[in-house]
């Protein structure tokens, strides 16, 4: 992955350096996280980005951020203090920003902002995201390939489009490679408690779960895989070392390349307001190695999935899709657009559970 | 040479004064050797923290906006404590508070009138005290332990905002996230300096400080508050009613708390969110205690807690401080003001 990294930013630093003569004043970006860094998870893959966008540029760029800003009154705060000390563009990583970050983007005409995972854009905000629903994809294929009680347990945080989309797509890629495959869904209501992500883990395995995937930031229910002897798949960061033998894959955030690329903009000054949603193939998401354990041509499948979607000739979301009651959700050979994407809010079709209203 | 503790005859008043601030100048000197250990300059640290946030106009009206929450909550609690009534669940009386005000607002949607913000402030008033009075009833009837049943209520009062969030009041245009729509133009607070975010909830908690004061000072209900909480024998030959003085402890609590609610929704917010308050229920116990539970300290004391959020954002962006710096300064704080209080009833004695 850092060397993934490294290439991304040299290549892009190099242009930039041809494209004109260093700044004098370096320009300041700043971040503003929902969490601590830590090691792993949604602020740490962030903070790499930023390191990221450290080393690329050099003296060019002077970064800050600031950590466990809350969703709340306070992120105004936080967000108009970065812009009140100078930073020229500043990224808001989180979706309860959206409404601060534009209202005090309002305020201050002259600096860029970007928000990660809203849906309000501004002539000085720009939105971002990734398709994380392409590495469930994957993630499914492989849950789906290597169970043997053909039961995959399921910890999902709150019951938005973001993460019913996730179940959506792993499930259909599951299902795909073992038509026997079912889903045992448990919503912790968190997107980060340790204990509680644990004990969803040890429920789903007490009920014939020999797989765990988690829309949550944790390694509990991972760590808690490895002592039970079952599988589990990480999120956000590379989670192996939380769990060895027990962890499938990894589903890694990638920021730094997208960071790099909006800070060269606004260094060249070519900075625009835009709404990316990239996945694979915009490098947004990475694959951890693969565990050992898996047969080679479950991983050769996977693989040659997470290529098609990068190249664009698989769409997770390919029809015929329906819903839980029946109803058409996408038709036979198209594949989902991205409105029905961002507002899913229903289980397809196969998913044995009622999502939480 | 050795130190002894002896015992005063009465409580020392110049010490309940002095403990605060003898707290307040160890924290500076505890974390100077903290900013040092970490390699930072510690005086340019203490100047991130302490004077930067309060360099310009906007800065001390984000003190306010800050501090207003912690004040209006801190001066309730301080009625109950004063008369041992625990009440450590304002955070979920908050909670009511806002979902009753800011639901009144989104039941409302569209109305222009002077009168909706005022009903607002009422319907949060309402919602904090309907919460609170729940350990009341139970306390009263059933001689329940408040502390318990006030502070699980708040996990209760945040599951309802939950639910209401992601389901019947999630903003119809919003992708079903989960967040309310924004509340229209009169139901959002005045701002009171153009420019910045101070509304008018700070007046309206200092107004609310006074009130407090004059009350507890010169009204009989404050001096059988006092009597109950210092008393409990006493009050009762006197023919205080100690039912009565719960209810109306935990009644202002939770009003306050309540209204603390509304103002954050109908000010800074502008919605309601899944995370309405980062824990200024918890906070304000804080403030409450370091504030002597006096309406007046309450109010510097609150402007101190505020400061310690404010610092602590501006040392990260500025010096590139760790978050936690933060939560060690508010921790050590309230460590040397409990060590502090131990000089109210003892005096330090060399003994050669």
């Amino acid at each position: 992955m850092n060397t993934v990294h490294r290439a991304m930013a040299a290549c892009l630093l190099a242009a930039g350096l041809l494209a004109g003569p260093a700044q004098a004043e370096p320009l300041k970006v700043g971040f503003v996280y929902v969490g601590p860094i830590g090691d792993h998870g949604w602020t740490y893959q962030h903070d790499q980005g930023r390191l990221a966008v450290e080393e690329a540029f050099g003296d060019q760029v002077e970064t800050s951020y600031v950590e466990n800003v809350p969703e709340g009154a306070d992120a105004d705060r936080v967000i108009a203090q970065l812009a009140e000390t100078g930073h020229g563009l500043i990224f808001t990583t989180s979706f309860g920003y959206m409404n601060p970050t534009i209202r005090v983007a309002e305020m201050y005409p002259d600096v860029h902002f970007e928000h990660a995972t809203g849906y309000k854009q501004a002539d000085n905000v720009a939105t971002y995201s990734a398709r994380f629903y392409e590495g469930r994809h994957v993630a499914g294929l492989v849950a789906g390939s290597v169970t043997e009680s053909n039961v995959i347990g399921y910890i999902a945080s709150f019951p938005i489009p973001e993460v019913v989309r996730g179940i959506n797509a792993a499930f259909l890629a599951a299902r795909s490679v073992n038509p026997d495959v079912s889903f045992k869904i448990v919503w912790v209501s968190t997107w980060f408690d340790p204990g509680k992500e644990g004990d969803a883990a040890k429920a789903l395995i007490d009920q014939g779960a020999d797989v765990i995937m988690q829309h949550t930031d944790s390694p509990a229910a991972l760590q808690v895989a490895q002592d039970r002897g079952v599988w589990a798949v990480g999120q956000a960061s590379d989670m192996t070392a939380f769990g060895p033998d027990a962890h499938l894959v990894s589903v890694v955030n990638n920021w730094a390349a997208y960071y790099v690329r909006r800070v060269q903009a606004a260094l060249d000054g070519s900075w625009g307001t835009s709404d990316t949603w990239g996945g694979f193939g915009a490098d947004m998401l990475l694959l951890s190695a693969y565990n050992k354990a898996i047969p080679a041509d479950v991983i050769e499948m996977a693989d040659a999935a997470r290529a098609a979607i990068a190249e664009g000739s698989l769409h997770p979301f390919t029809g015929p899709i329906n819903d839980q009651d029946g109803n058409l959700l996408v038709a036979d050979g198209e594949v989902a657009d991205d409105g029905m994407l961002l507002g899913m809010s229903v289980y397809v079709e196969g998913i044995e559970a009622t999502l939480p209203q | 040479m050795a130190l002894r503790f002896e015992a005063r005859g009465a409580a020392s008043r110049a010490m309940v004064l002095g403990s605060p601030a003898i707290a307040v100048v160890l924290t500076l000197a505890a974390s100077l050797a903290m900013f040092a250990s970490l390699g930072t300059d510690p005086v340019r640290a203490l100047q991130a923290f302490f004077i930067q946030p309060l360099s310009s106009e906007r800065g001390v009206a984000e003190l306010m906006v800050k501090a207003t929450p912690l004040i209006l909550i801190a001066l309730g609690l301080s009625m109950g404590f004063r008369a041992n009534v625990w009440n450590i669940g304002a955070e979920g009386q908050l909670t009511l508070g806002a979902l009753a005000g800011g639901g009144l607002a989104l039941a409302l949607y569209g109305h222009e009138s002077p009168l909706l913000l005022p009903l607002m402030f009422v319907a949060g008033i309402a919602g904090g005290m309907a919460w609170a009075a729940i350990p009341a009833f139970l306390k009263t009837r059933f001689n329940t332990n408040e502390i318990l049943t006030s502070l699980m209520l708040v996990y209760v009062a945040i599951l309802l905002l939950s639910y209401l969030i992601h389901g019947p009041w999630r903003d119809p245009d919003g992708f079903n996230f989960p967040e309310s729509r924004l509340f229209h133009d009169s139901a959002r607070m005045p701002v009171l300096l153009q420019g910045t975010r101070l509304h008018i909830g700070w007046p309206i908690a200092l107004a609310i400080a006074a009130t407090a004061w004059i009350l507890l000072a010169r009204h009989i209900v404050g001096f059988q508050i006092r009597v109950v909480g210092l008393a409990p024998a006493a009050a009762s030959f006197a023919g205080f009613s100690r039912t009565r003085i719960i209810w109306t402890t935990l009644l202002a609590g939770g009003g306050a708390a309540g209204l603390a609610g509304v103002m954050e929704v109908a000010g800074p917010i502008g919605q309601i969110v899944p995370v309405v308050s980062p824990g200024y229920g918890f906070t304000a116990i804080i403030v409450t205690f370091l504030g002597r539970l006096h309406p007046v300290g309450v109010v510097f004391a609150g402007l101190l807690m505020a400061l310690t959020y404010l610092g602590g954002e501006y040392a990260q962006i500025t010096m590139n401080l760790p978050n936690a710096v933060t939560g060690v300064f508010q921790g050590m704080l309230l460590f040397f003001l409990l060590a502090s209080d131990v000089l109210i009833r003892y005096r330090i004695r060399f003994v050669p």
